[in-house]
């Protein structure tokens, strides 16, 4: 019961259906559309003839021009790697010391060292270096394990209390907790590790100084040293310098002594290669004034 | 709704609401020590207040057999209602995750309202909960009226409808907890995936019950789309959520597929999500109420065909583009690649179709609001199909991938297209089925539209730059060849598009808003009950409906 009727607008006929008032005209395939069409179809043909795209059981058809995308790969990153060769070699053999007195390498250095530095430390360090809480500063003079070349290129690789045979391993005790201080000498400690830095004293934490002395030369001593100076062999911080950690207000170091201190920090060694931590090594005694 | 069930539906609706609701129990206790119990409860409570429901109008009286002569509109205006409740919730925890990506540390500390928790339920939310509701709306409407035939019972569409919102409940309060599986778009884990599976080939069966008891000799495009939909979002959703359940007791499950093999499946079905879910059922949409708006025949037939054809066997293939240099094996990418570019004319061909259609009507789109929502997401269909096959070529995947031009693309086709055309359609069906003359305000109708408009250009204009700026940051190296950007460099130089990406976001979020309250005003208002039309009621059926022949 088909009945086709004419469009007035267009003038072609309707296919005769109607569904609740719909109808469809019966017009013709633009012919744009099968040129459209056929032109995609043919792009495809010979991308499908150029490069690998049908499976045949366990392989497949390679394509005319040979493309395979792992090679690809492995030649971009040998391109890319030949790009910089030059002077990535004279940072890879040169010591420390002569990359730092040659301007034009540590400009290299510098450039690629951010970026490195951005992604893989400035999580923690921000991507300033400027640390955060709990987090070392690397921009000022206070070094934990050491500040020269040696130390900093070390502490890159084996991480500090990490899993690797070699790691750099540090904990302060938590000396409240369990149970080694009373909550006097706590107090008392506290007050005499503030005034190591001479941080102004409020009048109840002056009378406990004296006291505090004796408590941390029985107890702090062994790692911080007697004048408090700290000691880089077991990566125990200096209490005189005034840069801090985890704050050096008094209820952030009470808490540092009474619940203990285990900082980390990763090991690079696996997932940097040497030069990569060289150039992290420049980069980082660049930021921060070495001693 | 119970009122229109005759007695053995609501027989069987009580049976199955208990059914549902021990299957809660069971899960509540054999979860206790797992989030699954959670799950369990909540299904158990489910079940509780849908039995509660039937039960209260349980002995009222039998629909009378004068119902036969109607089309059965009931679940239809229900779905409508829950497809807005859900754009809103959907849309605003979508601005909340856009804020979050420019201001991350605004958590509260909380793991609940950590990003990776709330994405899910924004893109659960809007595709499953807004534009799933939708479409089970829309396509109860279109069926029964293209076939002029009623649906063959009272109770599968309420089962479909109250089932699938089970589903997506189910889905986003999962998220909230940290129930997941991690497949994107697919999050849900196993029992909230077999009750989907339940109530969709429940909505198939229904679906071809309807179209057997068609009075028409033909079938019309929109079921074509339709069906499609229905079938394969059945296939994709089963495969792609094989999975083993660690234990009867917990929520985790493991995927059957592992490696490469899992991530082609994952982007198999995300791929045909977007092209059966976010596409086919919403040219369904397209090819009933863009016509019947603009009163204008479809502009070809034969178009229609090799659009529907077109579409339906290249996307099967185009999955691989998401995984362009990866693990994946080249050849696979070159095939996603190729049947990506193939892809285009069939969407263009929908997409022109659908704006030729407008020829003689076009002074209709610039008075009609409602037209035009469906006139401009036509429009941006046929953008971000033309940049979903650009951006699938793989040398220009090399710059675009994992960057927020992705994501610019995603809402282009989103907002643009899908959000737009299901305005257009609800603002057509709202006064059709609560019997109005118009919508409450046309005016409100018109804000919505310049508010949506708006905001999906800023949101799309926000991801493109910043996703252009992010890919090449990513690959440039400098002087002496190394990567000249840290990616914390590349988030900074996307604060200021973030923000703007939010904003426009906001925007279509206010639109949905007035939009609700245009729709809720609507059906509020006194009936001004308009003359009925040609066309209002089904031809008299095989069921034996008595003089069901409209007057005319």
């Amino acid at each position: 019961m088909a009945v086709e009727e004419r469009d007035a607008h267009t003038g072609y006929l309707t296919t005769g259906h109607e569904w609740n008032g719909i109808t469809e005209l019966n017009r013709p395939v633009p012919k744009i559309i099968w040129l459209f069409l056929l032109s995609t179809f043919l792009f495809a043909l010979v991308w499908w003839v150029l490069m690998p795209a049908w499976p045949l059981g366990a392989t497949y058809t390679r394509g005319l021009l040979g493309v395979d995308q792992r090679a690809r790969l492995a030649d971009d990153m040998a391109s890319a790697a030949a790009a910089r060769a030059d002077w990535m070699a004279e940072i890879e053999s040169k010591p420390v010391e002569a990359i730092r007195a040659d301007p034009d390498l540590m400009r290299l250095a510098r450039e690629s060292g951010r970026t490195l530095f951005a992604d893989n430390c400035g999580v923690c360090h921000g991507v300033t270096g400027a640390g955060g809480p709990g987090y070392p500063s690397l921009v000022d003079t206070a070094w934990l394990w050491g500040g020269d070349a040696q130390s900093v290129a070390e502490t890159i690789r084996v991480g500090i209390n990490t899993g690797h045979p070699e790691s750099r391993l540090s904990q302060m005790l938590a000396f409240g907790r369990d149970g080694i201080l009373e909550r006097q000498a706590l107090s008392d400690v506290v007050s005499y590790v503030r005034s190591l830095s001479n941080a102004p004293l409020a009048p109840a934490e002056q009378a406990g100084v004296a006291a505090g002395a004796t408590i941390f030369a029985d107890n702090c001593t062994a790692c911080h040293g007697e004048d408090g100076r700290g000691s880089q062999d077991v990566g125990a911080p200096d209490l005189t310098d005034g840069f801090w950690i985890y704050g050096g207000d008094r209820r952030s170091i009470l808490a540092s002594v009474d619940r203990g201190r285990q900082g980390e920090m990763p090991s690079w060694e696996t997932r940097l290669s040497p030069v990569q931590r060289k150039l992290l090594t420049l980069y980082v005694l660049d930021l921060g004034a070495p001693q | 709704m119970v009122s229109t069930l005759t007695t053995t539906e609501r027989q069987v609706a009580l049976l199955l609401s208990a059914l549902v609701a021990l299957a809660g129990l069971a899960l509540a206790a054999a979860g206790r020590h797992d989030p699954l119990g959670a799950h369990g409860f909540m299904i158990l409570v489910y079940g509780l207040v849908c039995a509660g429901a039937v039960a209260r109008g349980y002995y009222g009286p039998e629909p009378n057999a004068e119902r036969l002569a109607r089309y059965y509109d009931e679940p239809i205006k229900a779905g409508l209602v829950i497809a807005m409740a859900w754009a809103v919730v959907g849309m605003f925890v979508g601005v909340w995750v856009a804020t979050l990506l420019a201001y991350p540390e605004a958590t509260f500390d909380q793991a609940w309202a950590s990003f990776g928790r709330l994405r899910p339920v924004h893109t659960t939310g809007v595709i499953f909960g807004f534009g799933g509701n939708a479409l089970i709306a829309t396509s109860f409407h279109v069926m029964q009226r293209t076939s002029r035939a009623r649906m063959p019972d009272q109770l599968s569409p309420w089962f479909v409808l109250v089932g699938y919102n089970l589903f997506c409940l189910l889905a986003v309060s999962g998220y909230l907890i940290g129930i997941t599986q991690s497949k994107e778009y697919a999050e849900p884990e196993w029992y909230a995936d077999i009750w989907l599976v339940i109530v969709w080939v429940t909505y198939l069966v229904l679906y071809l019950r309807t179209l057997a008891r068609r009075q028409e000799p033909h079938i019309y495009v929109a079921n074509w789309y339709y069906l499609a939909f229905i079938l394969v979002v059945a296939v994709l959703h089963i495969v792609n959520n094989l999975a083993v359940p660690a234990s009867l007791g917990g929520a985790k499950s493991f995927p059957v597929f592992s490696g490469v093999q899992d991530a082609m499946t994952q982007w198999w079905y995300g791929h045909n999500a977007v092209a059966f879910f976010l596409t086919a059922g919403f040219l369904g949409m397209m090819y009933y109420y863009l016509p019947t708006r603009a009163g204008r025949p479809i502009f070809s037939y034969r178009l229609s065909i090799i659009s529907f054809w077109g579409i339906t066997f290249f996307y099967m293939w185009a999955g691989s583009h998401h995984l362009h240099y990866t693990a994946l094996p080249h050849w696979v990418q070159t095939l996603g690649m190729t049947f990506s570019v193939m892809l285009l004319v069939p969407s263009w061909s929908s997409a022109g179709n659908a704006l030729l259609t407008l020829n003689g009507a076009w002074h209709k789109v610039r008075d009609d609001a409602t037209l035009r929502f469906m006139m401009v997401a036509a429009v941006f269909y046929g953008l971000s199909t033309f940049e979903g096959s650009f951006l699938a070529i793989r040398p220009v995947n090399a710059l675009s991938h994992y960057t927020d031009w992705t994501v610019g693309h995603v809402h282009a086709g989103a907002l643009g297209w899908v959000a737009l055309i299901t305005f257009g359609a609800i603002y057509s069906l709202v006064p059709l089925l609560w019997k109005r003359e118009r919508m409450y305000s046309p005016g409100l109708v018109e804000l919505h539209f310049w508010l949506a408009l708006a905001g999906t250009v800023i949101y799309v204009f926000a991801m493109w730059n910043s996703g252009i700026i992010q890919g090449l940051m990513w690959r440039t190296y400098n002087d002496s060849g190394t990567l000249a950007y840290s990616f914390i460099d590349s988030l900074v130089a996307m604060h200021p598009y973030y923000v703007a990406r939010a904003f426009g976001g906001l925007l279509f979020l206010i639109g949905a808003v007035v939009g609700s309250y245009n729709i809720w005003m609507t059906i509020r208002s006194s009936a001004s009950a308009p003359r009925e039309r040609f066309g209002d009621r089904p031809v008299a059926g095989p069921a034996g409906a008595s003089a069901a022949e409209p007057a005319e």
